[in-house]
């Protein structure tokens, strides 16, 4: 598990970007996942049908998905890009987006911390 | 390992529906400090984790056609998920805080609220790597002190000094087997973080 010293380790799907890039950004690892009404086609493949059986039930983040099926977080985003585009998922946007985390946020995250106590 | 059958309906922690907002921060470390336990501590579901496979390269980067012997290692990110007020939830993601993974560290921490680094007093030099790393990327971060019963305990001012913290950043002395100290290390990153960013627009 532990690799041995030497050069940076880049994650691989930031060097190879993946097989050729699906249409749009790339979905953010706490993007919301929701399944759809579309059934799943005869022919759809394994890791299809386990992603959205899993969302079968209720939302959960890219990286839960990705948790739960184990599978890397890189592939779990392909995946759902893909279920995104024929209909079987809905992904939304996590709120808020990377950069825009302003202080009525803070603030609420704070008054929350402090209720938890 | 066996996978999540899909029925399991009971373990999975699905997202309340009222669940708008998610933020994220990152608990990073030396390897063993304690950031798999204070997440475990604070997450309201089982903690998980992912697998990320990582790759060695060289200078190159931008060549990636052709990663001539391109090595492959798999790094173990784990996160746990709490919900802090109905609409509101935070994700804890604990990273390995070595400078190699920082291209893993920077893809995990974009959009971050901030890091919460955790220190060890029996190895207080093994966190200088992660604090120059996350000072570095301009993420507001609090040092979170993990106590363990056989370690040195030293007063705040001791540990600032050692650490050669800024005056502004939020030092906690905690055990991340305990809620109550973990939150608090969280309330004091977040407090940090909301005193760097802008002041709201007055009237000016
Ligand atoms: N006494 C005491 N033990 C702790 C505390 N926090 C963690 N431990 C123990 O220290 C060991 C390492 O803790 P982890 O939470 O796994 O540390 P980590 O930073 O996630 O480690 P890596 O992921 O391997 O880098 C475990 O055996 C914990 O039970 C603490 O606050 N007090
Ligand atoms: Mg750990």
């Amino acid at each position: 598990m532990t690799p041995g010293p030497g050069r940076r380790l880049i994650p691989a799907y930031l060097v190879t970007g993946g097989r050729s890039t699906p249409s749009g950004p790339a979905l953010d690892r706490l993007a919301v996942l929701l399944r759809t009404d579309a059934e799943l086609p005869p022919g759809a493949g394994t890791e299809q049908r386990r992603l959205c059986g899993l969302l079968d039930p209720g939302a959960l983040t890219v990286v839960e998905c990705a948790a739960h099926l184990e599978l890397p977080v890189s592939a779990t985003v392909f995946l759902a890009t893909d279920l995104v585009a024929s209909g079987h998922l809905r992904a939304r946007p996590p709120i808020p987006r990377a950069g825009e985390i302003d202080r009525s946020l803070v603030e609420r995250l704070l008054v929350g911390l402090r209720s938890l106590h | 390992m066996d996978s999540v059958p899909s029925t399991d309906r009971g373990g999975i922690g699905y997202l309340p529906s009222a669940a708008e907002t998610l933020m994220k921060l990152v608990v990073t470390g030396p390897f063993g400090v304690g950031k798999t336990t204070l997440i475990r501590t604070l997450s309201e579901i089982e903690t998980l984790h992912t697998e990320e496979a990582m790759t060695q390269a060289g200078e190159g980067l931008d060549d990636t056609a052709g990663l001539p012997e391109k090595t492959t290692t798999t790094v173990a990110v784990d996160f746990g998920r709490l919900t802090v007020q109905d609409d509101l939830v935070l994700y804890m993601f604990g990273t390995p805080g070595q400078e190699r993974f920082l291209p893993l560290w920077e893809d995990i921490a974009r959009g971050a609220l901030g890091a919460l680094v955790m220190v060890d007093t029996r190895r207080l030099e093994d966190s200088f790597a992660v604090m120059d790393m996350v000072e570095e990327q301009g993420l507001p971060y609090a040092v979170a002190v993990n106590r363990f019963p056989d370690a040195p305990a030293h007063p705040d001012e001791v540990l600032r000094k050692h650490l050669d913290l800024d005056p502004a950043t939020p030092l906690v002395q905690c055990d991340a087997r305990e809620r109550r100290g973990s939150i608090d290390a969280l309330i004091a990153l977040a407090e940090h973080a909301l005193t760097r960013l802008p002041a709201p627009q007055e009237a000016s």
